[in-house]
């Protein structure tokens, strides 16, 4: 199907962005356009205008800070996909957006559009989560800061107010001594996933764990962080037992489910997953390759 | 004609200045606008790749992508691929040759992407498993998709 009718504008510069935004009735941001198009194509969307940010130059970077990495929003997932800026410092990141659709989405899919449409089944939401990213908006009333725990509101709702764009993400750099992984199930390579799980791990001097982060997608409305099963893992030394115990509470967390993949089916995936993704970011981070 | 757009941009080579309607979609535009009607569509919402070009020497959905956002680039057509004398790109030629398509429905899809991997790989050679993630991105319902996969082996692997 096609699109219905929409004004389309395509401002040079953030501030004739938000203005545009926060004062036409019914307007949308365009960023890559890999979720937007498709639910205007279904009809599924008819906003009576587009905001498109691609002539924004500035939202697309990524640049090293002193505290990691500052990713603008309209930073393409293939950009981010082949910037060894990415792989050295935030390598968590580096595996999932290679997991993001296809090559042929990602050369045009944003990491703004896709934590600004916070699909249940995005990886890069679940990055988000893991990682403890910043969000910075611009908006009528200024910029602000938003912590990605209190980003998404609701399911493909995130807490954007009226005329607010996200121009840029912060992510910490990886800390030494730590490993990450990104694991994910689906049918098919490329599709969303069913569940994913995203884990870092940083190992202290004595080969015990100083720092864990456990996210899942897929198995709620937003990315869920696994508190509990990380601050179990704290202390504790690197072992298979360690990785059984934060996967059976990976198991046990609630979870939604749907016809085609119940609850329960996705709370066993969330188990073998964090299990998994714990032991190769163990490994990663240099601890034995056994566990 | 809802909100008309003057946009320039090239294809294949051909700079092309014409007025849009923003809700006309890349590939409507070249099949309808332009009579280029090599680039096909599928589903039309970003998942059978049958109308993948390349933007800036990028692949791209040109169902997902709007014609105005194409102000100002280069899109390249499977109409490009060939020599002006019909002979084949050896990525085309290699398709044939390994019967690497039946219906044809994909194929535009296909060889633009192939286009864009040998683009990259700039000589070097590809593993299977690379070339059968790109090809992921293009559904085809007739061949199974090894004949494809032998006929990227050999012009990439």
């Amino acid at each position: 199907m096609k699109a219905p009718p929409f004004h389309y504008h395509a401002p040079d510069d953030l501030a004739s962005a938000v203005a545009l935004l926060a004062t036409l009735e019914n307007a949308r941001v365009l960023a890559g356009g890999q979720s937007l198009m498709p639910m205007m194509n279904l009809r599924l969307a008819g906003p009576d205008h587009l905001i498109d940010l691609g002539r924004i130059a500035d939202l697309r970077r990524i640049e090293e800070t002193p505290q990691g990495l500052r990713i603008g929003a309209m930073t393409t997932q293939r950009a981010l996909e082949k910037s060894d800026l990415v792989r050295r410092l935030c390598p968590l990141l580096a595996e999932a957006v290679a997991l993001v659709g296809h090559q042929q989405t990602r050369n045009r899919g944003t990491l703004g559009g896709s934590l600004c449409h916070l699909d249940p089944g995005a990886e890069l939401p679940v990055v988000a989560a893991a990682l403890d990213a910043v969000l910075h908006v611009a908006g009528p009333a200024g910029a602000r800061r938003i912590a990605f725990r209190d980003f998404p509101l609701d399911y493909l709702t995130p807490s954007l107010a009226p005329g607010e764009v996200l121009t840029h993400v912060d992510i910490a750099r990886a800390p030494a001594n730590s490993g990450a992984a990104f694991l994910e199930f689906n049918r098919r390579p490329a599709d969303f996933a069913i569940v994913s799980a995203a884990a870092t791990l940083t190992l202290g001097v004595d080969g015990r764990i100083t720092q864990a982060a456990i996210a899942l997608g897929g198995v709620s409305h937003a990315p869920v962080r696994l508190a509990q099963a990380e601050a179990g893992l704290i202390g504790a030394r690197a072992s298979v037992s360690a990785w059984e115990s934060a996967a059976h509470l990976a198991a046990q967390s609630p979870c939604d489910g749907d016809e085609l993949y119940p609850a329960d089916y996705r709370q066993e995936l969330s188990g073998v997953l964090v299990r998994r993704a714990l032991a190769i970011a163990c490994q990663r981070a240099g601890g034995a390759a056994h566990v | 004609m809802f909100d008309p757009r003057p946009i320039k941009l090239t294809v294949n080579g051909k700079t092309i200045e014409a007025t849009v309607e923003p809700r006309v979609h890349l590939a409507d535009f070249l099949r309808k606008q332009l009579a280029l009607t090599g680039t096909h569509l599928g589903c039309e919402h970003g998942v059978c790749g049958a109308c993948t070009v390349l933007v800036n020497g990028a692949t791209a959905r040109a169902c997902l992508m709007l014609a105005v956002q194409a102000d100002g680039c280069a899109v390249e057509t499977i109409e490009s691929v060939a020599s002006a004398d019909g002979t084949l790109h050896p990525i085309q030629a290699a398709l044939s040759r390994h019967h690497g398509l039946q219906c044809g429905y994909c194929t535009p899809g296909v060889v633009m992407t192939l286009l864009e991997l040998q683009r990259e790989s700039a000589g070097s050679a590809l593993p299977e498993d690379k070339i059968r993630t790109a090809l992921s991105g293009n559904l085809c319902r007739c061949t199974g998709y090894q004949g494809m996969v032998d006929a990227a082996l050999e012009i990439l692997g």
